[in-house]
């Protein structure tokens, strides 16, 4: 360290310059950040998908794309259907209250979660951590789910159980029901997915 | 700046050659005098100790063999599967080159939990090493962010689902996340433009923080010198010269018995390359031989083993277990209030501070509390060298019990990860929120444990037998 004495005046000028030169650094990474983000084309993509669901039987399920993500199509047989209600004291939020503006759109604020009761429009994108669950229609007992299994969903990865509407069992990782996307039927068979009349 | 020497004329041209880059380049060979020849290294190392070394010739061999995959592989959603199948198949030697780096990445773990090991058994993290510690502690951070990115690089069903599940992790952190969950993909999904920007990551920006950090962990390692198995301090005791009498120069000392460790080491490596490279679905998963599908999460998925004991964690935490960790947090407050050693002020903010928890822990989803577990778990391990509150540092000087206590620690841990491979069961999800609790727990309660039972006295110098 030298001993001449610290000029006080200079000090507080590169004080001072430093500082700006901080804030210009601040500036500059703006533009990288920014890099990070979905690019226009990543943006662009996420046009509505028509699809044919006459060949569809009851049970069956069909998965379509839409916007990189699964969208399922389940056609519930009755059985199916008459087991829902049964569930809902296992189920963490069997009317669909949470989150109702982003997970389920109005029309499917019901017991089925759907336009027509036995055909399920789902994300197959558990809320957890975004696996894919797998299908679980077979009720009884199975290995990972419970003996008095009545059919639905199973999450692979961290092991959250849905019902056939995608509706999540309580106590589980996953926080939210599957999310119903916005949909509409442009005729009996033909299901348009990524857009609803309000739109 | 050293003085300029000059030779009596007619020296040996060896010793002249010598003296002119000396001259011209002096702070070579100070650093092969301060790390090497002059760096006194305590004489009773034992086999703990090799993996260091070990380390460093792994993090070798991931960036040779790195520089060489990186010719051939292609970072695009639509090639990348093929190309490291090409790799694999029609490169001359290309499946050796791609083992050696898929092998390395476990290779690696395997070596760097056993040295993390090592530092908990002689207490290394203790006084005046705990940036050493740190800086470790950082370089275990970066291998885990290394690791998961190359993962995603082959594009299989694994890689893919993978980095779903992990990205997606922090879209649970609140407000922030899901727009955090975007700026991390750079898309909507895990995309092309998420495997560009992690290959980038993947290929140039963490291995150079990562070389930075192994410098700096050295460098400090130097300044204040290593610990040994007595955890002794050999400075205390210096000869005439001012050398540790209980220390060795690291060369040829330590150079050669290293060279012996790095035999041993090779000879296993070359073993699981050559005959089990896949290691049993352990170091390579079956389901990664399937290329990425977007609409299809493989039935059974699991992180690659090292992982897993954070995976378990991340598992345990379901609603019902935060009943449990609520209880925790209010124990420790009370217990903080009741035995803690400070003002009544700061006890007001332990327990003001403990309600605040609390209220978050039933406002926020357990979703995210289990993030922070496990991510958590990997922090603490920075806190060490204040958590540890025994008089002694070695294991050898400790009460016999606490050897259970670091035994519980390590099965502990091997069940953690064991239970992060199999597919999720009630009776493993309540193994992992006890194997949870106890692992926070030794790190936790280690200022009350660690000071209890009957210390042996520690000797003035290391035990050491000449062989």
């Amino acid at each position: 360290m030298s001993d001449s004495p610290v000029d006080n005046g200079k000090r507080t000028w590169l004080i001072a310059s430093g500082c700006a030169g901080a804030v210009g650094v601040g500036f500059t990474a703006v533009p990288f950040v920014s890099t990070f983000q979905p690019s226009e084309r990543a943006r662009a993509a996420g046009a509505a998908v028509e699809v044919d669901i006459g060949a569809l039987k009851p049970g069956e399920k069909l998965t379509v794309e839409w916007r990189g993500k699964p969208v399922w199509i389940v056609k519930r047989t009755p059985e199916q259907l008459a087991a829902l209600p049964k569930v809902d004291a296992l189920l963490a939020d069997p009317n669909s209250a949470r989150k109702p503006a982003e997970l389920t759109p109005e029309y499917a604020r019901n017991e089925h979660r759907s336009i027509k009761p036995e055909i399920l429009v789902a994300v197959g994108i558990c809320s957890h951590l975004g696996c894919s669950p797998s299908d679980k229609f077979q009720p009884g007992a199975q290995p990972s789910l419970p003996d008095d299994w009545a059919g639905g969903f199973l999450c692979p990865c961290h092991g959250s159980t849905f019902d056939m509407a995608g509706r999540v069992y309580k106590n589980k990782p996953a926080p939210d029901n599957l999310e119903v996307p916005p949909h509409m039927y442009l005729s009996d068979t033909r299901l348009l997915i990524g857009e609803d009349k309000k739109a | 700046m050293a003085d300029f020497k000059e030779l009596p004329a007619g020296a040996p041209v060896a010793q002249q050659v010598t003296n002119w880059f000396e001259n011209r380049f002096p702070t070579a060979f100070d650093a092969y005098r301060v790390h090497m020849s002059e760096y006194y290294a305590p004489k009773n190392f034992n086999f703990w100790y090799i993996f260091g070394s070990l380390a460093l010739l792994v993090l070798v061999i991931q960036i040779v063999t790195g520089i060489f995959l990186v010719m051939h592989y292609k970072p695009d959603a639509a090639l990348a599967f093929a190309s490291v199948e090409y790799i694999m198949r029609d490169v001359p030697w290309g499946w050796l080159v791609r083992y050696m780096h898929s092998t390395g990445a476990s290779a690696f773990f395997v070596v760097v939990y056993l040295h993390m090991f090592r530092g908990l058994l002689y207490g290394s993290y203790r006084k005046p090493r705990e940036l050493v510690w740190i800086f470790g502690c950082a370089i275990f951070l970066c291998l885990m962010g290394e690791a998961f990115m190359g993962y995603l690089l082959p594009w299989g069903q694994m890689s893919y689902w993978g980095a779903q599940v992990i990205v997606n992790l922090f879209a649970a952190i609140p407000f922030v996340g899901p727009d955090l969950a975007l700026l991390i993909r750079g898309d909507y999904v895990v995309s092309d433009a998420t495997l560009n920007r992690f290959f980038s990551f993947h290929v140039i920006a963490v291995p150079l923080v990562l070389l930075g950090l192994v410098v700096a962990h050295l460098l400090a390692l130097h300044d204040v010198g290593s610990n040994n198995p007595d955890g002794v301090e050999i400075k205390a005791k210096k000869d005439a010269n001012g050398k540790p009498l209980d220390g060795i120069p690291f060369h040829p000392y330590y150079t050669v018995h290293d060279i012996f460790g790095v035999g041993v080491f090779l000879f296993v490596f070359s073993l699981i390359i050559f005959f089990a490279p896949e290691f049993g679905g352990y170091f390579l998963e079956y389901n990664n031989f399937i290329p990425a599908d977007p609409l299809k999460t493989p039935l059974h998925i699991a992180p690659v083993w090292y992982f897993t004991p954070y995976y378990s964690m991340l598992r345990a935490i379901t609603s019902e277990m935060m009943y449990a960790l609520i209880a925790c947090v209010l124990a420790g407050a009370v217990l903080g209030v009741l035995k803690a050693k400070v003002g009544a002020l700061i006890k007001g903010a332990i327990l003001v501070g403990a309600l605040v928890i609390v209220a978050l822990m039933l406002a926020i989803d357990a979703k995210f509390w289990g993030v922070v577990v496990m991510g958590g778990a990997v922090v603490i391990l920075f806190f060490l060298p204040w958590l540890d509150f025994s008089p002694v540092k070695s294991i050898r000087y400790r009460p016999s019990w606490h050897k259970y206590v670091y035994g519980i620690f390590v099965i502990n841990f091997l069940i953690l990860g064991y239970l992060g491979v199999q597919p999720p069961s009630p009776i493993g999800e309540r193994v992992s929120q006890v194997g949870t609790l106890f692992y926070f727990g030794f790190f936790l309660l280690m200022p009350w444990w660690s000071r209890l039972g009957e210390f042996k006295p520690v000797p003035d110098r290391v035990t050491f037998a000449a062989h």
